[in-house]
C-alpha cells in the first residue's frame, strides 16, 4: 500500500467518526471537551456556528453521529452526543455578544427565502453577516417550519425553538409570516438577486382503501394533525386511536394523541419491529407511554357503520428476505384482524409538492415531479433559484437541511458575486501537538470506563397530563460531565513521523487495542488480515507509513484506536505525537 | 496524564485455546523508559505464553535486581513471582524448582545481574541443568545506575559520555555452551519474529534453556559508538536461520527444501524447525556451535537464532533422582519420616 497522505484533511476527518457522519460536520469532540470544562457558552457557539440550532437538535436530532461513534465499537453504547449538545444549550450564558456583527451598510443584493424552516434559516444565518437583504416567506404565523409544526412541544419546548429562530430573524431578516407563496413567478418578478426554496416535504401521504371517503371525518394525516395541535387548532381526539405507520411522525402522533385524550392508542405498522423507520429511542419513548405496537399488519379497509368510522381491518403478514436482503411481506393466510377505533392518524410518509411553482420558469422537473437540483451547489436549472432541505431531494432531517443551507448560502454568495459555483471553499483545518510533558497532554487522555448514562425523564402520569411538559429532562451538569468524559477524543490524532522511528516496538506493545503493527508492506486485501489484530472493519481506514529502515512499514488500523496517547508516551523518539485536528466546513463569505 | 492502560481491548481480540486474549497475559504498566528493549521482551513473553496457551497459574517468574529484573511485574500478572537479591535469582529458582517441579520457571536477569554479581550463581545453575528458561536482557550497561559499562560491553564500545570500554566482554552464550546448557539461543528485542518462536521453544524444552537477548538501553546506550544500540545491532545481526516452533498438537504444513531445514523434536513431541541460513550449521553439535559463535564474533557479527539444542539432556531432578511427586505436595510425615528412618539411612552408610 502507498503511504497515507495525511496532508489531505479528509484522512483525519474520517477518523473523527461522529464529525464525519454529521451532515453539517460539527466538531463534536471539540465541543464535548468544552462541556467537560464547564465552558457551556463556548460549546454552544461551536455548535451554533456549525448546526445553527443546538437547543433544537440537542433534543430532536436524528443523531447520525451516534451510530458512527467509535465508543459503540469499543464497548456497547456510543457517547450520548445529542444529549450533550443539549447540556451546552441548557447551561449557556449570554452569547449575544459572540454573534456575528450585521453590517449596517448592505451589499445591495436581495434574497428571497421561501419557507421558514431550518434550511432557509441557515441560509439567512450565513448571508445576513455578509450584508445581504433577506425576505423570508412562510404561511405559518411563526418561523421554524417543521420544527414548529411537526415536533411536539413535549419533545421541543416552544421557548427553545423561539430563541434559536429569533437569533436569526433578529439579524434583520424581513419576515413575511402568514404569507403563503402561491406563485414563484410573482417572487421572481420582484427582482431578487436569488431565490432559495426551503419549503420542505409538506404533503403527508394518504391510504386510499375501501371506506376512506365515508370515514373521512375521523381520518387525519399525521403531520396535519401535529400542525393543528401545535398551532392550537385542535385540542382533543377520540379515546381509541389507531396510528398507521412506523416512522418518527407515527411516534409523535401516538404520543400527542395520548396527551389529547387518547386512552387506547395503538401503532399499527406493516413492517416487523426491527425494520421500523422510527429511531430506537423514539420507539422506546412511545412504548413507555403505554402505546402497543402491532407489527406485520397491513391496512386493508376502513370499517364504517351508519356513516361513521368503526375501526379498521388488517391483513397479517410475515417478512421474508431474499439473498440480497430485499424484503417481501407475505400474507400468513389468517383472517383479517379488526381493531375498533374512534380516530385514525395516517403517518405513512411524506412527499414533496410544488403546485406553486409555475412550470415555465426554466426549472426542470423530473418524472417524479421533483426539481433538478445540483447535489453540490443546490442550484436548479434556473440559475437564480436554489433548493435545500427536504424540498431539494425529498424528506431527510433537520441536520441535513442545515447542511444544505450552508452550502446553498455559499452558492448564492458566489452567484451574486459572479463567481464560479463549482469552486467550493476548502475546509478550515488545523493540526496542533498536544504534548506538554512525558506523560502530560493538553487533553484528558485517560479513557473513562463508564457505560452510557441514561437521560432522566419526567414522571409519566404528569407528562401525559399536558402536552407542554417536556418529557426528557436532559443531563444536569454533573451527569453531563460524566457522559462527556466517555468521549474518546477521536479528533486528537496519532501522527507518525517515519524518520524518527527506531522500530523499538514500544507503541505496538503498549497499545491497549493492539491497532499498531510493524510488518512488510503488501496490498490492502492481503495486509488487513495479517495485522496483530486483523483489520476486518473495511469502513475504517488503515494509516500506512513510508518504508522504515528495516524495510517494514507501520500500519495502524484506525478502527478501535482509543486515542489514549500511550503509543506517543511510550515512544522514545517522539515518532508518534498526539495532535489535535480541527476541521470546520467553510461558510459563505 | 496517563500511567493507566485502558482495560478496553480489541472487541474481536483473538483468543487462545484457553479462551484467554493476549491481554490476559499482561502485567502492570511498565515504569521503564519509553522505548526500552526490555518492554519488547516482556511483550514477546506475553505473545509466546498466549500462543502456547499456558495457564498463568502454572508459571513462576523469578528475577534478581536491575532494570531487567523489574520486568516480571510487567508480564503474566496472574502468575507467581519472586523478585530476589541481586544476582541470586538462580538460587531462589533452584529452591523453588526442587520444591515444586511441576511449575514452569521463567527467570529474568540482566547483564549485571548475571555476568557480574551473579556470575557464580549463573555458572552453577547451568551446571545443575535446572529445568527453567533463563533470559538475560543484555544492554551492555548499568541502566539503573546511569549507564556505566557492564561486563558484556564490547571493547571499544563508547559510553554515553564518550569513553571507550577497555575490558574484554563476557560472552554469555559461549559461557552457557561451555557450562553445558542444553538449549542456547541469542536474539534481539527488536526482532519478535525471531524472539517469540525461540521463547516458545525454550519454554517447551525440558532442561536448562538460556536465551541471551540484546536489548538496547534507550536512555544510556543507544548512541552512535555503542555496539548495543538499535541501529548497530540491526546492522550486525547474523541469524543461524529462521526458527519455526510447531507445538505437538499441530500438523507440520510448511516444508522447505531438503537440507535447508533442521527439525528438532522436543521432549513433549513439539518440533523446532530451523530454516538454516548456512547449510553447514548443525544446531545439535555443541562444539560446532561454540566455534560458529566465535567466528561470527571475530567477523564483528552477532550470531543470533537457535545456536544449540540437546533434547536428551537430563534435568536436575533426574540427576539426583527425586520423587516424581513435587515435594511441596507431600505432608510433613512424608518429608520428615522420623529418627527411625534416619537411623536406617545412617546404618546403610556405615
Amino acid at each position: 500500500m502507498k503511504p497515507t497522505d495525511i496532508s489531505d484533511p479528509e484522512f483525519f476527518h474520517q477518523v473523527v467518526d461522529c464529525q464525519y457522519a454529521c451532515p453539517a460536520h460539527t466538531p463534536v469532540p471539540h465541543y464535548i471537551r468544552l462541556i467537560a470544562q464547564e465552558k457551556y457558552t463556548e460549546a454552544y457557539m461551536v455548535n451554533w456556528e456549525s448546526n445553527v440550532f443546538p437547543g433544537v437538535l440537542g433534543r430532536t436530532c436524528d443523531r447520525p453521529c451516534e451510530p458512527a461513534c467509535r465508543r459503540g465499537r469499543v464497548e456497547e453504547e456510543p457517547v450520548a452526543i445529542c444529549r450533550l449538545k443539549r447540556v451546552a444549550a441548557d447551561n449557556k450564558e449570554d452569547y449575544k455578544h459572540l454573534l456575528p456583527k450585521i453590517p449596517k451598510k448592505k451589499n445591495g443584493k436581495r434574497i428571497a427565502l421561501i419557507g421558514a424552516g431550518p434550511a432557509s434559516l441557515t441560509v439567512a444565518r450565513d448571508l445576513m453577516p455578509l450584508g445581504y437583504e433577506i425576505d423570508l416567506y412562510d404561511e405559518q404565523p411563526a418561523g421554524g417550519g417543521m420544527m414548529r409544526s411537526q415536533i411536539p412541544s413535549f419533545r421541543l419546548p416552544i421557548e427553545v425553538l423561539d430563541e434559536e429562530v429569533n437569533t436569526i430573524t433578529d439579524m434583520g431578516v424581513l419576515t413575511h409570516y402568514n404569507t403563503y407563496v402561491a406563485s414563484l413567478k410573482e417572487i421572481l418578478d420582484k427582482d431578487y438577486d436569488a431565490v432559495f426554496v426551503g419549503t420542505g416535504a409538506p404533503r403527508g401521504k394518504d391510504l386510499d382503501l375501501p371506506g376512506r371517503k365515508e370515514a373521512d371525518a375521523n381520518i387525519q394525516i399525521g403531520i396535519e394533525f401535529l400542525a393543528s395541535v401545535a398551532f392550537e387548532h385542535a385540542d382533543s381526539i377520540g379515546e381509541r386511536v389507531l396510528v398507521i405507520g412506523g416512522g418518527n411522525t407515527a411516534m409523535d402522533c401516538c404520543r400527542t394523541a395520548r396527551r389529547l385524550g387518547g386512552k387506547d392508542v395503538r401503532i399499527v405498522v406493516r413492517s416487523p419491529f426491527e425494520d421500523m423507520k422510527a429511531s430506537p429511542w423514539e420507539k422506546d419513548d412511545a412504548m413507555a407511554e403505554d402505546v402497543p405496537f402491532y407489527n406485520n399488519h397491513v391496512p386493508k379497509e376502513y370499517v364504517v357503520e351508519n356513516g361513521k368510522l368503526k375501526g379498521m381491518k388488517f391483513e397479517k403478514v410475515e417478512a421474508h428476505y431474499d439473498a440480497d436482503g430485499k424484503r417481501s411481506l407475505v400474507p400468513t393466510g389468517e383472517d383479517l384482524v379488526f381493531f375498533e377505533c374512534d380516530d385514525v392518524l395516517m403517518a405513512v410518509g411524506q412527499e414533496n409538492t410544488f403546485p406553486w411553482i409555475e412550470r415555465d420558469l426554466d426549472i426542470e422537473f423530473d418524472k417524479w415531479d421533483m426539481p433538478s437540483v445540483d447535489k453540490v451547489t443546490f442550484q436548479s436549472t434556473n440559475p437564480k433559484v436554489f433548493f435545500g432541505g427536504d424540498a431539494a431531494f425529498g424528506p431527510e432531517n433537520v441536520i441535513t437541511a442545515v447542511a444544505h443551507g450552508h452550502q446553498a448560502a455559499i452558492s448564492i454568495d458566489l452567484f451574486c458575486k459572479g463567481e464560479s459555483l463549482t469552486e467550493r471553499p476548502a475546509p478550515f483545518t488545523n493540526l496542533v501537538s498536544q504534548k506538554m510533558g512525558i506523560h502530560e497532554w493538553s487533553y484528558d487522555s485517560e479513557v473513562a470506563e463508564d457505560v452510557r448514562y441514561a437521560v432522566p425523564h419526567a414522571a409519566k402520569e404528569e407528562a401525559l397530563q399536558d402536552r407542554m411538559i417536556e418529557v426528557e429532562l436532559g443531563f444536569d451538569k454533573d451527569l453531563g460531565y460524566k457522559e462527556a468524559e466517555r468521549c474518546l477524543n477521536c479528533d486528537v490524532q496519532t501522527v507518525f513521523t517515519e524518520a524518527r522511528c527506531i522500530e523499538c516496538d514500544a507503541c505496538m506493545d503498549i497499545c491497549p487495542t493492539e491497532c499498531i503493527t510493524f510488518t512488510p508492506n503488501g496490498d490492502e486485501e492481503e495486509l488487513r488480515p495479517r495485522l496483530i489484530q486483523p483489520a476486518n472493519n473495511l469502513e475504517q481506514p488503515l494509516y500506512i507509513s513510508d518504508e522504515l529502515k528495516t524495510g517494514r512499514i507501520m500500519v495502524k488500523d484506525e478502527d478501535v484506536c482509543l486515542h489514549c496517547g500511550l503509543c506517543a508516551e511510550r515512544c522514545p523518539t517522539s515518532a508518534w505525537d498526539m495532535q489535535k485536528f480541527y476541521y470546520s466546513v467553510t461558510k459563505a463569505g | 496524564m496517563s500511567y493507566i492502560r485502558s482495560k478496553f481491548e480489541h472487541p474481536q481480540a483473538q483468543q487462545n485455546t484457553l479462551g484467554f486474549t493476549r491481554r490476559d497475559y499482561e502485567g502492570s504498566i511498565s515504569t521503564l523508559c519509553a522505548g526500552c528493549g526490555h518492554d519488547s521482551i516482556s511483550a514477546a513473553i506475553v505473545q509466546a505464553c498466549f500462543e502456547l496457551a499456558i495457564e498463568p497459574h502454572r508459571v513462576a517468574k523469578l528475577s534478581g535486581i536491575g532494570c531487567s529484573s523489574k520486568t516480571p511485574t510487567y508480564f503474566l500478572g496472574q502468575s507467581h513471582g519472586f523478585n530476589s537479591v541481586h544476582g541470586r535469582m538462580p538460587s531462589v529458582a533452584t529452591g523453588a524448582n526442587l520444591a515444586n517441579r511441576d511449575l514452569m520457571y521463567i527467570g529474568v536477569s540482566g547483564d549485571g545481574d548475571t555476568a557480574s554479581i551473579g556470575m557464580g550463581q549463573f555458572a552453577h545453575v547451568v551446571r545443575r541443568s535446572l529445568n527453567m528458561v533463563y533470559i538475560v536482557e543484555n544492554n551492555g550497561c548499568y541502566g539503573l545506575t546511569k549507564g556505566q559499562d557492564s561486563a558484556t560491553a564490547d571493547v571499544g564500545s563508547k559510553s554515553k559520555a564518550g569513553k571507550e570500554n577497555m575490558y574484554q566482554p563476557i560472552d554469555l552464550v559461549s559461557q552457557a555452551l561451555q557450562l553445558g546448557a542444553s538449549f542456547v539461543a541469542r536474539s534481539f528485542s527488536g526482532d519478535k519474529e525471531q524472539l517469540v518462536p525461540l521463547l516458545k521453544a525454550a519454554i517447551s524444552h525440558h532442561g536448562f534453556a538460556f536465551i541471551d537477548v540484546i536489548s538496547p538501553c534507550v536512555t544510556f546506550n543507544n548512541h552512535p559508538g555503542s555496539t548495543k544500540n538499535y541501529e548497530f545491532v540491526r546492522d550486525h545481526l547474523n541469524a543461524t536461520g529462521t526458527v519455526d516452533f510447531i507445538p505437538m498438537r499441530e500438523e507440520i504444513i510448511t516444508r522447505y527444501e531438503k537440507g535447508s531445514t533442521q527439525d528438532v523434536t522436543l521432549h513433549d513431541g513439539s518440533v523446532i524447525s530451523l530454516r538454516k541460513a548456512a547449510e553447514d550449521y548443525n544446531a545439535t553439535d555443541r562444539g560446532q556451535s561454540l566455534q560458529k559463535v566465535r567466528e561470527a564474533d571475530t567477523r564483528g557479527e552477532i550470531l543470533t537464532g537457535l545456536l544449540f539444542v540437546d533434547t536428551d539432556a537430563q534435568d536436575v531432578h533426574s540427576v539426583i533422582n527425586t520423587s516424581e511427586r513435587p515435594l511441596n505436595s507431600m505432608s510433613e510425615k512424608e518429608l520428615c519420616p522420623g529418627s527411625e528412618a534416619l537411623e536406617r539411612i545412617n546404618e546403610s552408610l556405615r
